[in-house]
């Protein structure tokens, strides 16, 4: 009986939140106001109003930061195998399936050589769409590759990291191996001088955070972002308190001194133009 | 045998400690009243031990875990007690303060001279408040680095103790840079040009642990664990329910087993019937045997050599596929 009652009103409450997104107007996470949708796009997926930097994608990502069509990808064909046969509520390897049918990825970050402002650079980007950007073996023997990579060609690298779960848990001890493995992997490509460039987006915590995120000779963030190494609620939770406003901003990591500098995204290619320009000077 | 009274067990030891009690009790009586009870006290040894023999054969994943906690675990100051003589303590960090949460300081070991880096858990409860449970902030990562950079310029092999439940999620260790900390400790520990042994004597707590465990050898005691999460925090994602803890245990294949099983730990030294908390000398004279014979095969590589190999080691550690070109 009741059921009558009530379903025309959770049709109604349902179009209406759908059509949020497809529509003109969106409301930002940020600053929960309203919006207007292609203001956000034109910029980069960032808010108009309070400059919050939405989820992009990496081939996004690699649009606004890549000269026009000079992206090669590289290692694209490694895949995540299920080395622990990890079943919880689903299994990883059924995980992995929908996310790749999904978004069409074979993992949460993209390897390759690209130009950038006609400097020729090895570029990673995470993507967030994949399990939150995670690492696990293919992720972490990505990194290295491209490291290797820029080491052979006598190229910066450059990785734009983004990662909420940081080590990816169903890989288990494999994952927590990759922040020794990329880790060890920049000290190599440092001693023989070259550059690496980390640009943190968000959120770039626990283990990506606590390694190779956090190696850069040149560490940038975007504003707002999540950057750190315990998540919040695991932070609030241990302490029994309430976190400061602002608690593992960007802008907290650049007062505290871990980062160099906060760029907005629509002026991060200007940026790494310009820091290749006194680093990589072409002949 | 250290303990000369019972071990205080886990729910799992109940059978065990309750022999060991009866045992205890009729040897105090034996003492104090001149009947002899040998044959009765043997009996029960004997019976003892075949019931330990039975549990410790069949430990799963989460008994292990427990185990790894036990308060009565050898912690890295009885292996300081047993193992390294003179030892000479070094504090601090020169940047903000003295960690109490790592132990540091220089020691031999057999007839080697060594740079003691663990983590510290402390035993009464006004230790273990000071050492933070194990969970050691930036200042303590940057004091172990500041040891090994000493300890690398003199030629000291570093032999580093783990057992930490993870560093430390607080404020302060987020202010000052509690992940960048963790990463450096990694890039320098990959570099270092002596020669570094990593044993997990208890809890392997992921990046916490991993900051002072990057190594030419990684040991695992047999009871002890080494993970990327703790069950309670994998257990709390999954299940939002920490309480699952056990099951988490066991999909996370954190035993010293499952990681020699996959290449990620070099050896696992065997711990002394039921346990480790059972017999502080036999374990620490273990984990001395297992160290020496290490130094003993990483010493007298070339520098060179030592780090291509500590390189190529974590080079190898992932598991995937790969669609090879064709031709």
């Amino acid at each position: 009986m009741s059921t009558e009652e009530s379903r025309p009103r959770e049709g109604s409450r349902f179009r209406r939140r759908k059509e949020m997104p497809t529509g003109l107007w969106m409301r930002c996470s940020g600053c929960s106001k309203m919006v207007y949708k292609s203001l956000v796009l034109e910029r980069g997926n960032v808010c108009p109003e309070c400059n919050f930097h939405f989820d992009i994608t990496s081939e996004e990502r690699i649009r606004l930061l890549c000269d026009p069509d000079s992206f090669s990808e590289e290692f694209g064909s490694l895949e995540s195998v299920d080395p622990l046969e990890f079943v919880a509520r689903r299994s990883y390897r059924e995980r992995l399936e929908q996310v790749k049918e999904k978004t069409g990825l074979n993992e949460a970050c993209v390897v390759g050589t690209a130009d950038i402002g006609g400097t020729p650079v090895v570029l990673g980007v995470s993507d967030p769409r994949f399990l939150m950007g995670s690492m696990g073996s293919v992720v972490g023997e990505k990194f290295t590759r491209g490291v290797d990579l820029a080491h052979e060609l006598g190229r910066p690298f450059i990785f734009v990291s983004g990662s909420g779960g940081g080590a990816r848990m169903d890989e288990g001890m494999f994952s927590l191996m990759q922040m020794a493995k990329t880790s060890a992997a920049l000290q190599r490509f440092s001693d023989g001088g070259g550059l690496f460039v980390s640009i943190l987006t968000n959120p770039t915590m626990g283990g990506a955070m606590a390694s190779f995120a956090a190696l850069g000779d040149v560490t940038l963030a975007e504003p707002k972002s999540l950057i750190g190494f315990a998540g919040p609620n695991v932070i609030k939770q241990t302490i029994k308190a309430d976190l400061p406003s602002g608690f593992q901003s960007s802008e907290f990591n650049l007062e505290h001194g871990f980062i160099d500098r906060i760029v907005d995204r629509q002026d991060l290619r200007e940026a790494l133009i310009r820091l290749l320009a006194y680093l990589c000077p072409q002949a | 045998m250290e303990h000369s009274s019972p071990v205080p067990g886990l729910e799992f030891e109940a059978p065990i400690v309750e022999l060991e009690e009866r045992i205890s009790e009729l040897r105090a009586f034996s003492q104090s009243s001149d009947v002899d009870l040998s044959g009765q006290i043997d009996e029960l040894v004997r019976k003892c031990d075949e019931k330990k023999r039975a549990i410790y054969a069949h430990l799963t994943p989460w008994q292990r875990v427990q185990i790894a906690r036990h308060p009565q675990r050898p912690l890295v100051s009885d292996y300081i007690k047993w193992i390294v003589s003179d030892f000479f303590e070094l504090h601090g960090d020169q940047a903000y303060r003295d960690d109490p949460a790592i132990v540091s300081g220089l020691g031999r070991i057999g007839d080697r001279r060594v740079m003691i880096i663990g983590n510290r858990k402390g035993k009464t409860t006004p230790e273990k408040i000071d050492c933070n449970f194990g969970c050691a902030h930036p200042e303590g990562y940057r004091k172990a680095m500041r040891k090994m950079r000493f300890a690398e310029k003199f030629g000291i092999p570093i032999v580093s103790f783990i057992n930490t439940p993870g560093a430390y999620p607080g404020i302060g260790a987020e202010e000052r840079g509690q992940a960048f900390v963790i990463a450096r400790n990694l890039f320098e520990m990959a570099s270092l040009k002596v020669p570094v042994v990593a044993i997990v004597i208890g809890e392997g707590g992921s990046g916490g642990a991993l900051g002072i465990g990057l190594a030419d050898r990684v040991l695992m005691l047999e009871n002890s664990y080494y993970s990327v999460i703790s069950p309670e925090g994998c257990a709390a994602i999954l299940w939002k329910d920490a309480s699952h803890a056990s099951r988490a245990a066991e999909i996370l294949k954190l035993t010293s087993q499952d990681l020699l099983s996959f290449g990620i730990v070099d050896e696992v030294i065997a711990e002394p019937l039921a346990g480790a908390h059972r017999d502080h000398a036999a374990t620490t004279s273990s984990v001395e045997e297992a160290i020496l014979r290490h130094l003993d095969e990483v010493a007298p590589m070339g520098v060179e050599e030592r780090i291509e190999l500590r390189h190529a080691k974590y080079r190898a550690i992932g598991r995937f596929t790969e669609e090879l070109p064709v031709g």
